[in-house]
């Protein structure tokens, strides 16, 4: 049995008195794309952001290929991994190519400026973006444009590890479409790891290997992207049905 | 209320208060020592250097020449109730350099610059910037706070400087305009009458508050909370909280130089 990539044993959040993970326990394997579904304020990022060390968990522990995420170089272990973030999180006052080749103006990473301007216009140009884009500043983009920036700066370092939270939030059908084609060309191109954070059913289907549905606090139901639609457990159904009737409350 | 409850209420407030001190003291202490350690971002230094000194300069300038041609006016008027109109240029000088210029660059650096570094952080939490900043291995103490606040630290007295400067300017034009003094005498007078060590605790007050200011507005920035509300709230606080300290700073400060 291989070991996985990204592990999580038992892991415990609270904010005060809301027990945001009760005991969450899933495994990634290497080179798969793990997709996790859930309702709005379940801690679905909660729990992105507590292996990335941004959140601390209360208790449990996490394990990136069979190292304790919390012992070592803190700096060495975020290396490894890419993230794209809900609203893009651009740097509103570095212009696009400083954004995308952030990583490798600065750190242990740093290359010539020249260099990793080249290497930012590769990555713009590989998620479908032309070179006249780099000067410009975040904000002269138009929402979907700023996603795949986001996404041209969390493959710019080529991570063995990439994150997607809720990656086609607030697009288009059709720019949602391109966004999760690009995700799962770019994944299985780049032979990583891959966890996404959703609850657009379209984006599942496209990205997908594995699925796993978090709900009070606890993964609920886990397997791959073919067995979904018969998985036989009420949340999952009602999840991806979108129904108001069933075990999850419509109104929380 | 009963006397139990009420003491209650203030204990609660003065550990409250004690804690949040507590917390900006080892902010202020992470903030310094990320000075000192590598990486360096020299890119990100000059950028603070060019918008807490330079682009100050105007307000500063404004403030202190129109606050040195009041203090001539006062100081005149003053002095006349007992024959003393002669002491303007004294006066002035010393008000300028030990108390005012300080106090209203500090003040105005507060407003300008605190304000502008607490909203710009604050909405750089409020949409993940601070954690994008994490996850591209970049710690937002040594990115963000350490070059503020050092910019701060160095450029501020400088600012007092000229703040000083201009602001005896002011006076002095009043002065000769206005009020008929001698040129030549005036500035006689004020540059003989000026110590080293006012002009010391000036420049010292100076990096005093400037180091105040940054940090506050780098604290509050951090701590902010959600959305909108969280932006404004994180604002507000960091200038009413870089104005407080700020003054009890000066009357500290003040003391001490006394004192010496």
């Amino acid at each position: 049995m291989t070991q996985p990539m990204i592990e999580m044993r038992s892991i415990q959040k609270a904010f005060g008195s809301n027990e945001v993970l009760r005991d969450v326990d899933l495994a990634i394997d290497k080179g798969t794309s793990m997709v996790i579904i859930g309702g709005s304020g379940t801690g679905k990022s909660v729990m992105l952001k507590t292996i990335l060390g941004l959140i601390p968990q209360d208790a449990g522990k996490i394990v990136v290929d069979g190292k304790d995420a919390t012992a070592g170089d803190h700096d060495a272990f975020l290396a490894r991994f890419g993230m794209l973030f809900q609203g893009g999180a651009l740097f509103d006052s570095l212009p696009v190519w400083q954004n995308v080749a952030f990583r490798l103006l600065r750190g242990s990473l740093k290359r010539p400026r020249d260099e990793a301007r080249e290497v930012a216009i590769e990555k713009l140009r590989r998620v479908g973006l032309k070179s006249d884009v780099a000067d410009r500043l975040p904000a002269e983009l138009s929402g979907g444009m700023q996603k795949r920036v986001g996404l041209a700066r969390a493959i710019a370092a080529e991570p063995e590890i990439i994150f997607f939270d809720e990656p086609t939030t607030g697009l288009d059908p059709i720019m949602a479409g391109v966004i999760n084609d690009l995700i799962r060309e770019i994944v299985v191109e780049m032979g990583a790891t891959a966890m996404t954070i959703t609850h657009d059913m379209t984006s599942v289907r496209a990205i997908a290997d594995n699925v796993a549905m978090l709900h009070g606090g606890k993964i609920r139901w886990s397997g791959p992207v073919s067995s979904l639609d018969a998985s036989g457990d009420p949340y999952v159904e009602q999840f991806i049905s979108g129904s108001a009737e069933g075990p999850i409350e419509a109104v929380r | 209320m009963t006397p139990t409850s009420a003491l209650g209420i203030i204990g609660r407030t003065a550990l409250g208060r004690l804690a949040a001190l507590g917390r900006i003291s080892r902010f202020a202490a992470s903030a310094f020592s990320h000075m000192a350690r590598p990486p360096f971002y020299p890119r990100e230094f000059a950028v603070a250097l060019l918008q807490v000194g330079w682009l100050s300069l105007p307000v500063v300038a404004l403030t202190a020449i129109f606050t040195g041609g009041a203090l001539a006016l006062q100081i005149y008027a003053g002095g006349a109730r007992f024959n003393a109109e002669a002491v303007v240029p004294q006066i002035v000088a010393i008000g300028m350099v030990r108390e005012l210029g300080p106090v209203l660059v500090g003040l105005m650096i507060a407003a300008r610059v605190t304000s502008s570094i607490a909203a710009e952080i604050a909405t750089m939490k409020v949409t993940e910037q601070i954690d994008a900043l994490v996850t591209l291995s970049t710690n937002p103490m040594k990115y963000l706070v350490a070059p503020r606040v050092l910019a701060a630290l160095l450029t501020v007295p400088l600012l007092v400087g000229v703040g000083d400067i201009i602001g005896i300017l002011g006076g002095y034009v009043v002065a000769t305009e206005t009020l008929d003094f001698n040129a030549a005498a005036y500035l006689k007078n004020t540059v003989d009458f000026l110590e080293t060590r006012d002009i010391v605790s000036s420049l010292v007050k100076g990096a005093a508050f400037g180091t105040i200011a940054a940090l506050m507005g780098c604290y509050y920035g951090m701590q902010s909370g959600r959305g909108a509300q969280g932006v404004g709230k994180a604002t507000k606080g960091s200038v009413e909280a870089a104005a407080i300290l700020l003054l009890a700073a000066n009357f500290v400060l003040t003391g001490v130089f006394f004192s010496l």
